[in-house]
């Protein structure tokens, strides 16, 4: 089986240790992965803000990078969305043969490989997971992240406002920047005691984990594959 | 009480009430949150799924035959005795109540909960004309006395906390400053019932009219439109004009539906069925009831080949509940009647692109809403249509068309996209943040994220071990 990583454009700049583990896991797994370096930006932040052409362009480019690909997978549920949910409708000639091929990380491995139990390595850990809206209500993606964080031990924690957006948003965040803050505060207010909050989207962490260093109370944020490779090395 | 911003700056607007009342972020968070409970548990005990899907396709069917169905409506209730009057617009329909409150000799009205109404600002233009209208909907009669417009579709004082209410009875009905809520809602009581009896016409909206037999359906819980449908002499609806259903029948659905979705009850504790004025052999209602159809931009949102399916809105307010960005500023920040995901979805195509266009921004594209809708309305593929129509049009700043287009080619050539993303790790970040718009907006609220010390695509040329 060939994975074709799709890393994101904020998983190459800003979570790349995460996309290297999101590799080793795969590997981990008996995947072999490739890289195509020709990839880009999915072009949802141009789809969100109506630059429909822009988003155009790049759906199609993105469609010729991964035009051979058995399976895409990308540690970003939002970007997998993109490509899986909004793809066939902006390019209807080629954007829904990606469509049916490209999955977030957790949910490639839940279910695609049918792996919930990785190993042990994060036994006693307690988690706050906070789930994407995309991976969530695009791709439908809530039971798989748990049940793989839970298969390596992890304890995870229930959360009132697990699953109500951390107002990221992409540009949504710098548009309407004060009410995605306070929406930012709403998570971090209801946030029960955890060691580390986890999510398939760098987006939202950069976004949850940038206003609570704001706010001056830092409980670490890391990325749902770190998390993963992590419990599969113990 | 009308709003001041039109068209509306929801950024500054937004911000405002964040910083200066942050109490409002309180209230609205825990009664929508509480109010989402409830709808989902009234939800899961029936066939919601199938509800919705009938219900969607009800609305779409009235809509999509809706001169047929207008015209049905208003020779049924013409043939049951009611006066119809069709108004193009807000000037057309405050005509139509000169000419009522003339005919008349109207000098004072009861009204119940109607957006429409507020729409139209109705008390305003009465008011105006030296005639005073009283709201008697509990939150509707506190924000009337607080000055203000509605805050939510449902709960108008939803961003007022108990005790606001306790401090506003105290001055103006001079209940005790700790009144328990029972207490606050009698003293409302008393003081609006002789207001009813003395009314010389109520004013309604109405939730849906059933075309076959020519009745207004009104939904409640207060009594308070059962009343001022019945006490007065005079009877008002404003009702708009996607309001219209084929059946009668088709209402049993429908009042469930919205009942369930708005406030988690089965039905509504009030559900008057008017079909005219007060027939021989009854005791109470009317002598005169007056439906007023309106327009006010709505044929303009139907013929938007993409926009028109907010039309099926029930005004139930379970996207504005489910909304986390609603919830933390209410609905004064979206500068206009409707707000939330509905409001914003309205607005572009109601008041047109120019009058509408900044509350489609206000949305984080979460989704929560159109899992809430009760008929189905794809709310978040209508914020991204209104979105790329603004672009179409030209209306947004240049610096983003721009950008947006510089980024697809930097997208487009993977060599310079490389070289660019390569620049992140040089760029003087606390610099930039100050200079350039997006970085600024960002750090304006939160830390900075640091770029990874070496990009993925460096580590993978490396050889990930």
């Amino acid at each position: 089986m060939r994975v074709s990583l799709f890393v994101t454009c904020l998983g190459d700049q800003f979570f790349a240790d995460a996309a290297a583990d999101a590799v080793r896991l795969l590997r981990h797994l008996g995947v072999s992965v490739d890289f195509p370096e020709a990839q880009t930006c999915c072009g949802q932040p141009a789809h969100n803000s109506g630059h429909r052409r822009d988003a155009e362009r790049m759906v199609r480019h993105t469609c010729r990078v991964f035009d051979s690909a058995e399976y895409v997978v990308a540690p970003s549920g939002s970007c997998a969305s993109m490509l899986r949910t909004h793809y066939p409708e902006l390019a209807p000639d080629v954007g829904g043969g990606i469509a049916e091929r490209t999955y977030e990380l957790g949910q490639f491995i839940v279910d695609v490989l049918g792996v919930t139990k990785l190993g042990n390595g994060l036994a006693g850990r307690r988690v706050g997971v906070h789930h994407g809206c995309h991976a969530l209500r695009e791709l439908g993606v809530e039971a798989q992240p748990e049940a793989l964080l839970r298969g390596a031990g992890a304890e995870v924690v229930s959360w009132a406002a697990a699953k109500e957006c951390c107002g990221f948003g992409g540009l949504f965040s710098t548009k309407m920047p004060e009410v995605s803050a306070a929406m930012a505060d709403h998570k971090l207010e209801t946030l029960p005691d955890v060691d580390v909050v986890t999510s398939a989207d760098g987006g939202c962490l950069m976004q949850l984990s940038g206003r609570a260093d704001r706010r001056g109370s830092s409980p670490p944020f890391i990325h749902l594959a770190t998390m993963l490779w992590e419990g599969a090395r113990g | 009480m009308s709003f001041e911003t039109r068209p509306p700056d929801y950024r500054a607007a937004s911000a405002s009430i964040l910083a200066r009342t942050p109490e409002v972020r309180e209230s609205v968070g825990s009664a929508t949150r509480s109010f989402e409970q409830r709808r989902w548990d009234a939800l899961s005990d029936v066939d919601s799924e199938r509800w919705r899907d009938w219900a969607r396709d009800v609305k779409t069917h009235a809509l999509l035959h809706l001169d047929r169905y207008l015209e049905q409506a208003a020779d049924r209730l013409e043939a049951n005795g009611v006066h119809v009057h069709w108004a193009p617009d807000r000037s057309a329909a405050t005509a139509v109540l000169d000419e009522i409150v003339q005919r008349h000799g109207v000098e004072s009205v009861v009204k119940g909960k109607s957006m429409l109404s507020e729409e139209l600002e109705v008390n305003e233009h009465l008011i105006s004309r030296g005639v005073e209208p009283i709201e008697t909907d509990l939150g509707e009669y506190i924000i009337q006395l607080l000055g203000e417009p509605p805050s939510h579709i449902v709960g108008p004082a939803i961003h007022r906390s108990l005790d606001d209410c306790r401090r506003l009875f105290h001055e103006k009905l001079g209940t005790p400053m700790d009144a328990d809520p029972d207490a606050l809602a009698a003293a409302a009581r008393r003081a609006l019932r002789t207001r009813f009896l003395l009314a010389d016409m109520g004013i309604s909206g109405g939730n849906f009219v059933a075309a076959d037999t020519g009745t207004v359906a009104l939904i409640e819980n207060e009594g308070n439109i059962r009343l001022s449908t019945s006490v007065p002499p005079v009877h008002v609806a404003f009702v708009g004009i996607e309001k219209v259903v084929p059946r009668f029948e088709d209402l049993a659905g429908l009042l469930q539906l919205t009942a369930r979705s708005a406030t988690g009850q089965p039905i509504g504790l009030f559900v008057s069925l008017i079909q005219g004025p007060r027939r021989e052999d009854e005791v109470d209602g009317p002598e005169h009831v007056h439906v007023v159809f309106v327009d006010n931009g709505r044929t303009r949102l139907l013929a938007d080949e993409r926009g028109w399916e907010a039309l099926r809105c029930v005004r139930c307010g379970a996207c504005l509940n489910s909304c986390p960005v609603y919830r933390q500023t209410g609905g004064h920040a979206y500068g206009w009647t409707y707000s939330g995901p509905i409001g914003a979805i309205l607005a572009p195509g109601m008041l047109g692109l120019e009058g509408g266009m900044p509350l489609p921004h206000a949305s984080s594209l979460c989704g929560a809403c159109v899992e809430a809708c009760p008929v189905r309305i794809p709310i978040p593929e209508l914020l991204l249509h209104w979105r790329a129509k603004a672009v179409d049009e030209g209306m947004e700043p240049l610096s983003e068309r721009f950008g947006s287009s510089f980024f697809a080619n930097l997208a487009e050539r993977p060599g310079a996209y490389r070289a660019a993303a390569a620049g992140l790790r040089i760029a003087p970040w606390k610099a930039a943040s100050r200079a350039l718009p997006v970085l600024g907006d960002w750090a304006s609220q939160r830390t900075l994220p640091t770029p990874s010390p070496k990009s993925f695509r460096t580590l993978w040329r490396e050889g990930i071990e």
